[in-house]
Formats: C-alpha cells, structure tokens, sequence
C-alpha cells in the first residue's frame, strides 16, 4: 500500500477514540521518556490527558529539538507570485474578497523581489501561488523556478498539486522541496469547503507529495489548517500521513508546518478555535513522535509565540514576509493571503535569535544536490 | 593498529587527537572559542552550508586557518556524484584537498551509504584528495576503503546527534584491530567519558560536534573532550590492566613452557 493508501484505511472514528480517550496519567508520563513513540503513543500525547504534562512534554521536546538540530534555526521567505485563483475555498482570505483584483507578477517583476530578498540574504526562497492554470499554471511556475534559481541555492514552492510528470519539469527547473497543505483530512467536510474547482479532489491533492517524491523532489512539507476541523484529529492524521511517507520515501525530508487559520469576516464556515495550549501541545507531540522532522512556522502567528515556540520544536522560520503578490517591491493596499502577525525584519528575527542563544541559517544546500545538475 | 605518536594523517602531524565538527553553535563567537579550547587542530565544515564565492561567509570567515586544518565534508550528499561534485568545487575554490566524505542518502539518521562512499573515495583518491571516509562500522568496509587509499576511516560510534556514545563497541574494535591508517571515531559521543573510551580502545583520535555544540556551556566541555581524549590514549599507551587480549602478564611466565 501506499502512504496515501494507508492513510485512507486509517478509520476516523478509532483515531477519535485515540485522540479523545482518557490515558493514565502514569501512561503519558512514560511517553515522555520513551525513546520511539508509536502512533498510538502519539495520539496519547494529542489528547486532554496528556494537558496536564505539558511541561514535561515541552521539556522532551526541547530536549529532542536541540539533540538533532543544535543552537541553530533555519529562515526562509516566501513570495507571492499570483493570487489568481479558480478554487472556491470558504475560509480563504483570497476568496473572501472576491472584488480584490488578480496580481499575477510577470518575470521581470519576479526577478525584482529576486534580488530584494536574495540581497538581504536569504538562501530559501518559498514561492507561492493560486491555483489559475491559464493565469499562471505550469509553465508559468516552472519559469518562476528557473530565474529563481539564479538568486537562491533553495527554492521551494507552494503551489497547486500537478501530475508527477509536471512535477518533474519542477525539479528539472531546479525545485528542492514543495509545501502541500491537505487543509483537512476530513474528507467530508474537506468537499463542503471546497466545493469547485481542481482542488475538490481530495484523492488527487492527498497524493501530491509522493508525485512529487518520485519525480525527484528531495523535501516534503506537510500540514493541515488548523482551525478547519477538530485540531487532534486533524494533527493525527497529518502525523501518521508524515511517518508513512517518511518511512516509504526513506530518502526524503518530510517536514510539517502548522498554520492556523485567522477568522476571515464574513466567511460563511465554522472556525474551530485552537487555544495556544493546544497549539503547544500538538508541536510538542510531533516533536516526540517524530524527533527528526523540521517543524516550520510562519509569520501567521505573533512575535511572542514564535519566539517561545523556537525553544520546543521549531526548527525552520520565515521572517519579514510579505503576503501580498510581489509584496516586497511593489507598493499595493491589496490584501494578502493573510494578515502576517510578526512583521519583524530579517535582521530583527536574526537579532532576536542571538540574543535567545540560535544561530541563523539562511543557506543549507548546494546546487550539486539539484536533480537539475546531474545532467549537467 | 596504527598508533604513531604524534598522531599523522596523509603526512601531516597533528599534536591534537581530538577534531571537531562547526555545526548547531549557538553563535560563531562560542564556535571559535570551544575550537581553541579543545586544543584541535582540524575542523571540519559543511560545503553545503558555506558560499565559496563570499569571502565574509559566515562560516569559514570564522575559522583561523593559521590555527586550524580546514576539513571540508560533503555532508547532504546523497549520492556517490553529488560528494564527487562537491568535494571537487571546494578544491577548486582554493580550500585544502582534505576532504570528509559524508554520502548519507537517508536525512533521518544521517547513516552513511558504504557502497556509495567507496566509489567515491576511490575516485577521489585517484584525483589527489587525501580522503577520510565517514562510515558505518563495517569491519570489511573499513579495508577495502584502506585498499583504495583513503587517509583514515572514520567509523561512527552510534547514529549521529544520538550522543549515545560507543554503541557499537565490538565492530570498532575489529576495526581499529585490523587498521594500518588512522582510525577516527566520529559521531554519536556524547560524554567526555565516551570519548575517553574510543582512545581507551585504541582509537588514534575523536571527532566530537552535538556534544560540544549543544552543551550548557560549549567552551568548558571542549577543555573537558580535550582532557578526555589525552586521558584515554595515555590510557591506551599505558596499557589497560585485564582488558586487552595481547596484554603481557604482570610477573613471568616463561616457566610454564619449560614444564
């Protein structure tokens, strides 16, 4: 079977059991000591009964987190290239306006934000659009890689699910890692927010990632929106989807990211608030569960959290991002995906790394690892 | 066993038995103080996590060469052609032709690919590298990597990072038993003691990084490996009571023959 096979085999209602069932407190306290955590050690970690050793937990994690990455702390930027969109996803900050205007960057427009951001000295560079085939699909993608690739060693991407064949015009342009969200792994409410467009294909966006692994693309990030759903059952399935392709995809770097969702006004779906408790007790449990991963997270959340969450289990960063298409050069009152709540320079994240005892990283690869240079 | 003193790797005579790895410092400050205060003399850096063309790198601009062997890796490589290349662009940017060969095609433990790394090192070699092949603690591996010509072996004692210490005692023995080059125990020493028990075994030298990097204070534990890792070879030279196999007996013993 594959990942996303095994995933679709997981019954929602035993992880519910799993997630929501009360654990003796001595149980829980024995995962935090633990050196190889089941699936279902992790869902004991997910549930109320593990709130209580949040400390405890923490403490693991921190431990896990400085044991397999050391005083150090990845930063990466993300660009907008488009916010052009057919999707209709309820709770999107695109879609809630649809008044706003298309922004699809054109290349010299790119290579501009290009040079802005590599002249700071960022290394990883995340390029994001909408899903628009027509507006900017394929061809426009991989010609955003290429010109990125002259400005960072790193490009990652953050687009719409493709063919595996799309994705190996990715690679071969030079793509090192893609970022797919899978929103929710509810599948029934995952339709009702989607309800047209390519993206109402649940089956087609949860393979995504392993299309993009056999094509050659080397790092994986995975996450769900949190918010969308009940966040242990969501986080449960976003962990198990991690492991299985970790463990089928061996030679992969899976990574999983945490965004949770800002209340957009007037967005016609339910937000499942997720507490900062509860946002603390998911990363530590993925950090638990698996203790290798990078753990990103980005400008969505505040200043003071990112600063307290680095010390747990994040392992990887954004700083003075800007969300809106191009955002970076080009001066515009539209609004962005969403609101960023850190809005700190690079040079201030980096400063507030030191004085809190992380040395930046702002280039962790070379062009020799690139599927690109092998044929060269 | 190979156990000159000094310690001398491709020609090169080096005082210190203890090399250190520049990677998860909390600051180039407190990296630079902790390489003095281990008394190393080679260090080895992350190709890459370095830009060749800036000469204020963050990285190398941060290790006195006057002071230090400069040991490039190829960490990240997955593949026998992604270590070639790199180890080829650092050679042609002017740093040492020393090269740490890393092929690690799993990024979880970061465990090294034996046949991977023997056809690069073997190429290598054949280019005029001096090559210390980073590596499993394979016994057979060990010596067909000595026949290609490589400089040392550099077996681990347990998964990188894990701080475990000598995990895999029994293989290392056989290795450092067997070796006619310099054997370097790298990876997974957690504890000045396990760095003192690699020498103990008779190891020629350590290469220590999470251990030192991550501790609450980096520069006392770089004094503490250093101190570790002179006991334990003295240690080794003194020879261990009871616990080597080629030990000579304490009092005569020749009369037993001649009964």
């Amino acid at each position: 079977m594959t990942p996303s096979e095994t995933l679709a085999a997981l019954e929602p209602q035993r992880i519910i059991t799993l997630t929501h069932q009360a654990y003796h407190p001595e149980h829980i306290l024995s995962l935090v000591e633990k050196e190889r955590l089941s699936f279902e050690d992790f869902c004991a970690l997910l549930s109320p009964s593990a709130e209580p050793f949040l400390p405890q937990i923490a403490l693991r994690a921190q431990t896990l987190t400085l044991s397999h990455f050391g005083c150090v702390k990845q930063l990466y930027t993300p660009l907008y290239l488009s916010n052009a969109c057919i999707n209709q996803c309820l709770y999107c900050g695109f879609q809630a306006r649809l008044n706003i205007p298309s922004i699809i960057l054109n290349e010299k427009e790119m290579v501009d934000n290009y040079k802005f951001l590599a002249k700071l000295g960022f290394g990883h560079i995340l390029l994001l659009t909408g899903e628009s085939p027509l507006l900017a699909g394929v061809d426009y993608i991989e010609r955003a890689i290429i010109l990125a690739k002259d400005h960072f060693p790193f490009v990652s991407l953050e687009v719409f699910p493709v063919s595996t064949s799309d994705y190996i015009r990715y690679a071969e342009a030079g793509a090192n890692g893609i970022t797919l969200y899978q929103e929710t792994y509810d599948k029934t409410l995952y339709r009702s927010l989607h309800p047209k467009g390519p993206k109402s294909d649940y089956s087609f966006r949860l393979e995504g990632p392993e299309r993009a692994l056999r094509a050659g693309i080397r790092q994986v990030g995975l996450g769900v929106l949190l918010g969308l759903s009940d966040w242990r059952l969501d986080s449960a399935f976003l962990g198990y989807h991690a492991f299985n392709l970790q463990q089928f995809y061996w030679q992969a770097s899976i990574q999983v990211s945490f965004p949770r969702i800002q209340p957009i006004l007037d967005a016609p779906h339910e937000i499942f608030q997720v507490s900062d408790k509860a946002f603390v007790q998911l990363i530590c449990a993925f950090r638990l569960f698996l203790p290798q991963i990078g753990l990103t997270l980005s400008t969505r959340e505040s200043m003071d959290l990112r600063n307290k969450l680095i010390h747990l289990g994040i392992t990887h960063i954004s700083a003075g991002s800007n969300t809106r298409p191009g955002g970076y050069t080009r001066a515009s009152k539209d609004p962005g995906q969403f609101e960023t709540q850190d809005n700190r320079s690079l040079s201030d994240v980096i400063h507030m790394l030191a004085q809190q005892g992380f040395d930046p990283v702002l280039k962790d690869w070379s062009p020799f690892f690139d599927l690109a240079s092998k044929s060269t | 066993m190979f156990t000159p003193d000094p310690l001398i790797i491709a020609g090169r005579s080096f005082a210190s038995r203890l090399f250190l790895g520049t990677g998860k410092y909390a600051s180039a400050d407190i990296m630079k103080d902790s390489l003095i205060a281990s008394g190393t003399e080679m260090v080895t850096v992350a190709l890459r996590r370095v830009d060749l063309d800036k000469p204020d790198d963050h990285l190398l601009s941060n290790i006195d060469v006057s002071l230090f062997l400069l040991l490039p890796n190829t960490s990240g490589a997955q593949t026998t052609e992604e270590a070639i290349r790199l180890a080829r662009l650092s050679k042609a940017s002017g740093l040492p032709a020393w090269i740490k060969l890393e092929v690690t095609p799993e990024p979880r433990y970061l465990l090294p690919d034996g046949d991977a790394t023997l056809r690069a090192a073997e190429i290598l070699v054949k280019e005029g590298f001096t090559v210390l092949p980073y590596i499993q603690p394979d016994p057979i591996l060990a010596k067909r990597l000595e026949n290609v010509g490589v400089a040392t072996v550099m077996p681990l004692a347990s998964p990188i990072g894990s701080n475990k210490g000598l995990r895999c005692l029994e293989l290392l023995q056989i290795i450092i038993e067997n070796a006619t080059i310099p054997v370097v125990i790298d990876a997974g020493l957690g504890k000045p003691s396990d760095a003192a028990a690699a020498m103990e075994l008779g190891a020629d030298a350590v290469l220590v990084n999470t251990a030192i990097a991550t501790a609450k204070n980096p520069v006392l534990m770089a004094l503490a490996f250093k101190q570790a890792v002179e006991a334990g070879h003295q240690g080794y030279l003194a020879g261990l009571a009871f616990s080597i196999p080629t030990a000579s007996a304490s009092s005569p013993l020749e009369w037993i023959s001649a009964l």
